[in-house]
């Protein structure tokens, strides 16, 4: 069995570099603007699911307020560009640092909470970030804050001429949360959170240090997610409270996983795939008229597949179906 | 800040309290019978809302009358909702909660869209309703109608339904369904009808509370969401599993929130809410009440 593993992992590993490489090629094929945006969309998702699944899929700590570490990214970057002139990189790593912090510290009184009270407390927790910044004059409050365009820079991660270095970013961005799921996977930590999910009391008896895992897995779910949301406002040059910590968010990062498969290594990135484009498409073709349309089909498309599927997607592809999810995921790229 | 502003701010929170704990006393119920959190109890509010407010534009019924033809309304629609979505959602074998808070979460967007493209997002008022806009002096505190009459009807409600879990056959059967769902199929007890009943009656309980907000708030598609919220918020700070607990909850609630109103900016008087919520589960991680 242990040989079964390991030869899955390998093959898990290199499915994931032949895809990032075709995903790399994607843009010399497709030069529609419009298109290339869905594409950064989509790895951007498909990157903040995967994040968010280490923490609510491997360890089982479902939380619904991660919209907080994606906005304190967004906004630590931001803000520290714009105040005090330093380059978003350094802001992208501090959002980083001080979201995994944060998680921490709110970890520790909210992981003796177990179902639902946990899911509520994430949840407004992360709504009293959303009114502090709100309230909070200096970083914008309501208005929120527009990062000036200084031309094309890597120096300053600031493109209004070209999507492509937004694309090489988040598909690196992608990979790398990819990757470091894939890694812990097979941790002492991946194992340790799986006991956590499936039963905590019989992992404390067995020795995992379940309030550590917890601990663990919140820190590098959320510096993930941080730097996500700091891609998130170089990319789109304005950030408010709502646009960057509103509930909606923290439902939308887990959305993409649920669907694809939660506490799975691909679900997150086979939910954004299939998710993604079919938002902004239904967005821009029937949600132009503002009548909800785009809302009606969104919505009963999570609930047929969440009723549909309830394993995610990802039960839809037995590992002779890997191949065919690489076709797939190519076909939907580059539509 | 005088005392008089004090007990006046607290008098309204008061009645507001009642009326969360109205909003939020279906999802409790609904909770506490067969463990599902209902993530579109906003959007049932909001559509009562505008029930609310169509048969008031159309047939000149006033809310106060309508309220018991909308909580019927409300009635059906819960009990269908539970017989088209959730019956599938709870029979998931793998990630039911996930799979109920999303397929709830799917027809809470779906409504929204449904209200947009029917009621476009206008915001809509009941104007010129019987109570709308009338206050009343008592003992030198001004108390707005609607709210004090959304707050005896709250109160009415809750001990219907205090009667109705406790002295009648289906409230028995409620009661027998959430111990154990497994067990009272063997006395010859439809779980799947129980349940449909369950969730009607945890709809019309919003419905009514949405009949009497259409009295003095706002009406448009997304009106629910900050509502639900409060309403989860006051479910877990009673406790999960308590009927009742959602009662006390809202009481709490709405007394914090005016408070909170007073020490901070209006625009922060959910922030008292929420700290209280969470002290409370950092203290009690089950809520005041709750058995879950």
């Amino acid at each position: 069995m242990d040989t079964a593993f390991a030869e899955r992992r390998r093959r898990d590993l290199i499915v994931a570099c032949v895809l990032a490489a075709i995903a790399a090629t994607v843009p010399l094929f497709v030069k529609d603007v419009y298109v290339q945006n869905i594409m950064v969309l989509t790895l951007m998702w498909g990157a903040l699911s995967q994040s968010w699944n280490i923490l609510s899929g491997y360890c089982g700590q479902i939380s619904l307020g991660h919209a907080l570490y994606f906005g304190l990214g967004a906004y630590t970057t931001a803000l520290l560009f714009t105040k005090f002139g330093v380059l978003p990189w350094f802001g992208m790593l501090g959002g980083g640092v001080i979201s995994a912090l944060i998680a921490m510290a709110l970890g520790y009184p909210c992981f003796r909470l177990r179902g639902h009270y946990f899911v509520i407390a994430t949840i407004v927790i992360a709504e009293i970030g959303l009114l502090l910044f709100h309230n909070w004059d200096w970083a914008g409050a309501a208005m929120g804050i527009e990062i000036p365009a200084r031309g094309d820079s890597w120096l300053k991660f600031q493109f209004p001429r070209s999507k492509l270095p937004y694309f090489y970013f988040a598909l690196a961005l992608a990979c790398v949360a990819w990757f470091v799921t894939w890694w812990l996977e097979d941790s002492k930590w991946g194992y340790w959170w799986r006991a956590v999910k499936d039963n905590p009391e019989a992992a404390e008896s067995l020795g995992v240090d379940v309030f550590n895992s917890k601990m663990g897995a919140a820190a590098v779910s959320a510096f993930l997610v941080a730097i996500g949301g700091s891609f998130y406002a170089q990319f789109v040059y304005f950030i408010d409270p709502e646009s960057v910590m509103g509930f909606q968010f923290s439902l939308l990062m887990a959305l993409p996983a649920v669907l694809g498969g939660i506490g799975t290594l691909w679900g997150p990135m086979l939910g954004a795939v299939i998710l993604i484009p079919l938002t902004e498409l239904t967005r821009s073709y029937v949600g132009g008229s503002g009548r909800g349309v785009d809302l009606i089909v969104y919505g009963g498309l999570i609930i047929a597949i969440s009723l549909a599927r309830p394993q995610g997607l990802i039960g839809l592809f037995s590992f002779k179906g890997l191949a065919g999810l690489s076709a797939a995921k190519r076909k939907e790229a580059v539509r | 800040m005088t005392a008089e502003t004090i007990i006046q701010s607290l008098a309204s929170g008061l009645l507001m309290g009642l009326l969360y704990g109205l909003i939020a006393v279906g999802l409790a119920l609904i909770f506490g019978l067969m463990d599902v959190v209902n993530f579109a109890h906003g959007e049932f509010l909001m559509i009562a809302m505008y029930a609310t407010f169509f048969l008031f534009v159309f047939f000149a019924i006033d809310p106060l009358l309508s309220a018991p033809l909308v909580a019927a309304a409300l009635f059906v629609f819960g009990a269908v909702v539970y017989l088209l979505i959730v019956r599938f959602a709870v029979r998931a074998k793998a990630n039911a909660g996930m799979v109920q808070i999303f397929s709830t979460f799917g027809l809470a967007i779906v409504m929204r869209g449904l209200a947009q493209y029917f009621f476009t997002p206008d915001y809509r008022s009941v104007t010129h309703s019987w109570l709308g806009g009338k206050t009343v002096s008592i003992a030198g505190i001004y108390l707005p109608v609607p709210q004090l009459v959304g707050a005896l009807v709250a109160i009415a409600a809750f001990g219907a339904l205090y009667l109705f879990i406790n002295r009648t056959d289906f409230g028995r059967a409620l009661e027998a369904t959430r111990e154990d769902a497994g067990a009272v199929a063997l006395v010859g007890i439809d779980k799947n009808k129980v349940f449909a009943l369950g969730w009607g009656l945890g709809a019309a309980l919003v419905g009514l509370a949405g009949a009497v907000m259409a009295i003095f708030f706002y009406i448009y598609p997304d009106v629910g969401a900050s509502f639900a919220l409060i309403a989860y918020v006051t479910v877990a700070l009673g406790g999960f599993g308590s009927v009742f607990g959602a009662f006390a909850g809202g009481i709490i609630v709405g007394l914090v929130e005016a408070t909170t109103a007073m020490l901070l900016p209006p625009s922060l008087k959910a922030v008292g809410i929420y700290a209280v919520y969470l002290l409370v589960v950092f203290v009690r991680p089950r809520g005041l009440f709750g058995s879950m």
